[in-house]
């Protein structure tokens, strides 16, 4: 390594480097230390109450038909919610990367948004819009359709939190991959979907499952905006972070933990997923090194 | 990516489908917070009894938290069938909007209010700081956990009671009334949103040394986490709690479910639906059941809020409306 000459050249390099160690030593066990009391506890105290009265209370909690249709929703939500926003994502970030146009700064701002509104306030923005009293409510009401307090507002208000997630991802990568290839395709005859599919998404890939996989996390995890718009109809309107609160409001603290374990797998599993894509998106090909 | 995208696309359609298919005969019934484990219990009772009766298939709903702001979410626009609130202002609230009709409270008996509860404390087992009646509770050491009346009816009722308490003591009037109420939420730590938080926060935060709560209420935490922890305290006076019920009209006349929602409310008076709120701690009204259960209510001397505070319509405009008296003594935690 070049860096030991460097040490070898520099006579008080050692002792700075020694300092450094304890120094080192130090920041890790402090992080450690945080890490393992605001982060690790919590989260296998989650698992110890849920298995507190044995693996039959904690199936059987998972098993209950108003844990079941809250499992249901959070997918049909999700399910809606992210590939939405994929595609939102993807168009949004495309246009802010590759093409020069007035009021780009102003769109970007747009898109971090739903980042600085507090999810309650996200909520109520769509009771305001769709509520009976709402600008939209009584047109609707009297159409029979019912936006909150129904499916439709809880996958509105899922779609306005977890907008950011896949466009944050892609922009910057983006950007700094710039057009060099999708001009080199245009220039070789390729029309706008051809440079699409087989130069501008192949470059995007790894980012775009991450910024999914984020947008996933949170849109099956929101508990804020989606408890403004629920109405809390227990088997028809209660996602699995709503049914938690309700549970443990119940005194059934045993479900509700079995129930929350639910979204502590899920925290997990994203966890694992997202340090595999972090390991593809350092080894990806950068631009101009991709085979084809 | 391409295989991501049409696995994306068939789930969709599949989830799609199944909400879709998931409509059938429903009743909701918003409600407030205490009454989770009456319903659970009625609703099947009602379902059997209306089964029997007309063979129709259907099922009940519920939603609760507290009571204003489920009224707020009816005034929003949840298709509430049946309405089950902690007071009849909140639904006078929604009748205000024109959803329910004027005359609501006079369509059913006993004021719309089939069973009646008050307000009694909770406290540590043993009792360690000797609370035993309302001036108790503005003794300096004391921290006392109740809901935040601007959402809670319990909350409201709690407030009202600590309020008539004060002006029947010798001499008292409504400024001395002012100043006990005041004085109690200055020993208030917490404000939570509806009564079932307060009685979590009480009970499984162990935050407090008395709750004032609900007397049905009292009872569940009770009994749910051990007669071992905690004791009911009854104050020598307190106030006829009367949660209210009503069919929401513009709802059930769109849906097509007005004989059922008002069969549903009725069955409320019957001796089955008398016996079931009995049962979860709630004062019953038909005369046979209250005798079946009159060991399990303690005497306090009741006043109703009509004979002192002139009718909810009143006391929520006096009290608790924006820059009322609850405003003007309760500047946030001290």
């Amino acid at each position: 390594m070049s860096s030991a000459n460097i040490v070898l050249s520099v006579p008080q390099r050692p002792r700075i480097v020694s300092t450094g160690a304890a120094l080192r030593w130090t920041l890790i066990a402090v992080a450690l230390g945080v890490i393992g009391l605001l982060i690790a506890m919590p989260l296998a105290s989650v698992f110890a109450e849920a298995f507190r009265q044995g693996a039959d209370a904690y199936f059987g909690a998972l098993g209950d038909p108003m844990a079941i249709a809250a499992m249901k929703l959070t997918l049909i939500v999700a399910a809606i919610a992210v590939p939405l926003n994929l595609v939102f994502g993807v168009v949004g970030a495309w246009a802010i990367a590759k093409f020069e146009f007035r009021g780009k700064s102003f769109l970007i701002a747009l898109i971090d948004l739903p980042f600085s509104v507090s999810p309650v306030v996200s909520g109520l923005v769509f009771v305001l819009l769709f509520g009976m009293q709402g600008w939209f409510g009584p047109f609707l009401i009297e159409h029979g359709v019912q936006i909150i307090f129904a499916v439709p507002g809880l996958v509105l208000a899922t779609i306005f939190v977890t907008f950011p997630f896949v466009a944050r991802e892609l922009i910057p990568l983006m950007q700094q991959q710039g057009t060099q290839e999708e001009e080199a395709a245009v220039a070789l005859g390729a029309s706008g979907w051809q440079i699409f599919r087989r130069v501008t998404l192949p470059n995007i890939k790894w980012a775009l499952l991450y910024g999914v996989l984020l947008c996933n996390a949170r849109a099956m995890g929101e508990f804020g905006a989606v408890s403004v718009v629920s109405g809390h109809i227990r088997g028809a309107t209660n996602t699995i972070p709503l049914h938690v609160e309700i549970l443990y409001n119940e005194y059934n603290f045993v479900a509700a933990f079995a129930v929350a374990s639910l979204l502590a797998l899920l925290a997990l599993l994203t966890l694992a997923a997202k340090a595999v894509l972090d390991w593809r998106l350092s080894v990806s090909p950068k631009p101009g090194e991709r085979k084809t | 990516m391409t295989r991501l995208a049409s696995f994306l696309i068939i789930g969709l359609l599949i989830f799609g489908c199944g909400t879709l298919s998931a409509a059938e005969t429903n009743l909701l019934n918003v409600s407030y917070d205490p009454t989770r484990e009456l319903y659970q219990d009625f609703n099947e009772a009602f379902t059997k009894h209306w089964q029997a009766k007309t063979g129709q298939e259907f099922s009940i709903r519920q939603s609760h938290g507290g009571s204003g702001k489920q009224a707020r979410s009816v005034i929003d626009g949840i298709e509430a069938d049946v309405v089950t609130l902690a007071l009849a202002y909140d639904i006078d609230a929604i009748s205000q909007r024109g959803l329910i009709a004027k005359d609501w409270q006079t369509r059913l008996p006993d004021n719309s209010a089939p069973y009646t509860s008050t307000i009694v404390f909770l406290v540590r087992k043993g009792n360690p700081k000797g609370i035993k009646d309302w001036d108790d509770l503005i003794k300096p050491d004391i921290k006392v956990e109740t809901p935040n009346p601007k959402t809670s009816g319990g909350a409201r009722w709690n407030y009202l009671a600590a309020w008539g308490y004060a002006l029947r003591q010798p001499g008292g009037n409504e400024t001395s009334a002012r100043d006990f109420v005041a004085a109690l939420y200055r020993n208030v730590p917490v404000l939570d949103s509806g009564a079932r938080g307060s009685t979590i926060t009480f009970v499984q935060r162990g935050i407090g040394d008395v709750l004032v709560s609900w007397e049905n209420e009292a009872f569940l935490a009770l009994n749910e986490l051990g007669p071992d922890k905690l004791d009911i305290v009854a104050p020598s006076v307190s106030i006829v709690a009367e949660p209210s019920v009503a069919v929401v009209d513009s709802v059930v006349d769109r849906r097509g479910t007005r004989a059922v929602a008002e069969a549903y409310l009725q069955y409320l008076y019957s001796p089955e639906g008398q016996e079931i709120a009995a049962k979860h701690y709630y004062r019953p009204r038909l005369p046979e059941v209250k005798a079946n259960y009159a060991d399990r209510f303690p005497a306090i001397a009741l006043f109703t809020v009509d004979e002192v505070f002139g009718g909810w319509a009143k006391a929520q405009i006096t009290h608790f409306a924006e820059g009322g008296v609850f405003d003007s003594i309760y500047a946030g935690p001290q």
